[in-house]
């Protein structure tokens, strides 16, 4: 498969990154060595295989739901670039 | 006279433990030996003299109530990707560069428990995304033996760190090869344990189905030590494994009598592999060999698919766990007043280095609809092949060897601008991760330019024990380990 630049523009919307024209070259020509790369494993026929999400079993994991300590507030805000009264500070969502 | 930074922690447990050296003496010691050589290496991106030297204090109060254990007082260097309460904790990022956090990893709260001294926190590929340690977006590491050349990555300041003698031992994670790649690089010893051995709460995550932290020591006797100090379960982290945690000294025999060591055909036929690499890995064969080992050559026949399954599976977990970075909780925020996703943006664009975003595109386009099919599942299901290969291969021997990197340490920049090239690095050391087993890698040589080489030892899921045996087995019928960089 080829990625094309029109491509590699929507994904990085998608991922909330910018580049600029000759960084969007860059990168289209790269994924592409790697896509291709890639495409080695169209090769195999794995119709009957079971996907692995991880190589150990998962089984949920539970506690009782009792209150244990947490990270103060203030603690918790202490790396936010900006925050007000408690919360952290985003710009403006909201019109009007 | 040896000096003490030289030394490794067994012979620094038993000089403390007869009061003939003194946690504050071994610590000043390790910081001297990091005024001469840092400049030259840039092993660490912090260094943390002040608490460190009150941390030798309280373990010399320790020592003196007569309640030392292994790790009490030894100078211990952290990846800059574990959490430290106080202590920037950056990722080699620009994006987290001011991140103080407000708690410690497990690891960490295990070593603090035993009174362990950290003596600052070392440079990495930013987010672990890297085989050379060049991503780092503070400057690269040298290679101790070689300054022109990488210490190998994405651990590559905790692995330099130890080769240089500027602390006694040091953790670093593997994602998909990040402790045992650069341990090659830089002749020491390096661990990745079986996935779920070791917590990682507290380990900033890049793929968390991969990621395991690991030591890095200057023989197989301190990485037994450290890995009693640092296994077990923990509730903090729902994938660890409530399994027992043995004392991995106890297997530390030297013969390796009885054990099968299979050899993977498709490993020593991979295109791009050193001649002198290959060499050294089949001298040292000979040696387990002698010692009573049995050869036997097997075969892992989806191999050549590892790498990429590993460049969409990493890529994708990343993309998800990163997607946090967007300059509101903490890191990076770009100034100004834009709108909020403007803000996310240009946070995002200039927070992150380009391997970091290459790898975000990566895992982006793997997950995205339309693509999810043809790369991530398909990936994933190619998985599945890898683990079923190793389980078959165990079925007729113990432990798997092979060289641990294709080729010794290449120069700095040489593959920077080719990510494809940087990957294959990584060719012998991503299928453990992809199937959760532990390795190892140990120093077995060195090529005509004096530069180290690594063998690879990977062993079944929680097989720690036997890895062990077999590298204590070569260690005290070789001296690779015992050579030093001239760094000079």
């Amino acid at each position: 498969m080829k990625i094309t630049r029109n491509d590699v523009e929507h994904v990085a919307r998608l991922a909330r990154l910018r580049f600029s024209e000759d960084q969007l070259e860059v990168f289209t020509s790269q994924l592409n060595d790697i896509l291709a790369y890639f495409d080695k494993l169209q090769k195999l026929d794995t119709t009957s295989v079971e996907p692995s999400s991880h190589a150990v079993n998962l089984t949920n994991v539970f506690r009782e739901d009792v209150v244990t300590a947490s990270i103060p507030e203030e603690e918790s805000l202490k790396n936010a670039p900006a925050s007000e009264r408690g919360c952290f500070r985003v710009p403006k969502v909201i019109e009007g | 006279m040896t000096e003490l930074y030289q030394m490794t922690i067994h012979e620094l447990h038993d000089l403390l433990k007869q009061r003939k050296a003194s946690s504050r003496e071994i610590t000043q010691s390790v910081y001297q030996r990091i005024e001469a050589v840092e400049g030259m290496v840039h092993a660490y991106i912090t260094l943390t003299r002040d608490t460190a030297m009150k941390q030798a204090a309280a373990a010399d109060e320790k020592i003196k109530r007569g309640e030392i254990e292994p790790l009490t007082g030894i100078p211990l260097a952290i990846k800059d990707i574990l959490c430290t309460t106080g202590i920037k904790t950056t990722c080699g990022s620009k994006i987290l560069e001011n991140f103080v956090p407000p708690y410690d990893a497990t690891v960490i709260q295990k070593l603090k428990a035993q009174c362990a001294v950290f003596v600052g926190k070392t440079n990495m590929d930013e987010f672990a995304m890297g085989s050379s340690t060049e991503t780092s977006s503070f400057g690269p590491t040298g290679n101790p033996w070689d300054l022109e050349r990488v210490p190998g990555g994405s651990s590559g300041g905790s692995a330099a760190a130890v080769a240089a003698d500027e602390c006694i031992a040091s953790l670093g994670t593997d994602t998909g090869g990040s402790i045992r790649q650069p341990a090659a690089c830089c002749g020491v010893v390096g661990i990745k344990p079986t996935y779920g051995r070791v917590s990682r709460f507290g380990l900033v995550a890049f793929a968390s189905s991969l990621d395991q932290i690991g030591p890095f020591t200057k023989d197989v006797t301190d990485a037994a030590l450290v890995m009693n100090g640092i296994s077990g379960y923990d509730p903090q982290d729902s994938t660890s494994v409530n399994r027992e945690v043995p004392d991995y000294t106890g297997c530390l025999i030297a013969d390796v009598k009885g054990l099968t060591l299979g050899i993977p055909r498709e490993y020593l036929a991979t295109d791009g592999v050193d001649p002198e690499v290959e060499k050294a890995v089949r001298d040292a064969l000979r040696v387990l060999e002698k010692q009573g080992a049995t050869l036997k050559e097997i075969s892992l026949p989806h191999t050549e698919y590892a790498v990429a399954v590993y460049y969409l599976i990493a890529p994708a977990e990343a993309s998800s766990n990163l997607a946090r970075y967007d300059g509101v909780k903490y890191g990076y925020r770009t100034p100004g007043d834009a709108s909020l996703r403007e803000m996310y943006e240009t946070t995002r664009s200039e927070g992150f280095g380009a391997e970091v975003k290459r790898r975000i595109m990566l895992g982006t386009y793997a997950l995205s609809a339309g693509y999810y099919d043809a790369y991530y599942k398909k990936a994933s299901q190619v998985r599945t092949l890898i683990c079923g290969d190793f389980e078959q291969a165990f079925t007729s021997c113990d432990l798997i060897v092979t060289p641990t990197a294709p080729t010794p340490p290449f120069r700095l920049g040489e593959k920077l601008n080719n990510p494809l090239q940087m990957y294959l690095s990584d060719i012998f050391t991503i299928p453990a991760n992809l199937a959760g087993l532990p390795g190892i890698s140990i120093p077995c040589g060195f090529s005509s330019q004096g530069l180290p080489i690594g063998l690879h030892i990977a062993g079944n899921l929680f097989a720690e024990e036997t890895i062990l045996r077999c590298a204590y087995c070569f260690e005290n019928h070789t001296e690779w380990h015992l050579k030093k960089p001239p760094l000079t």
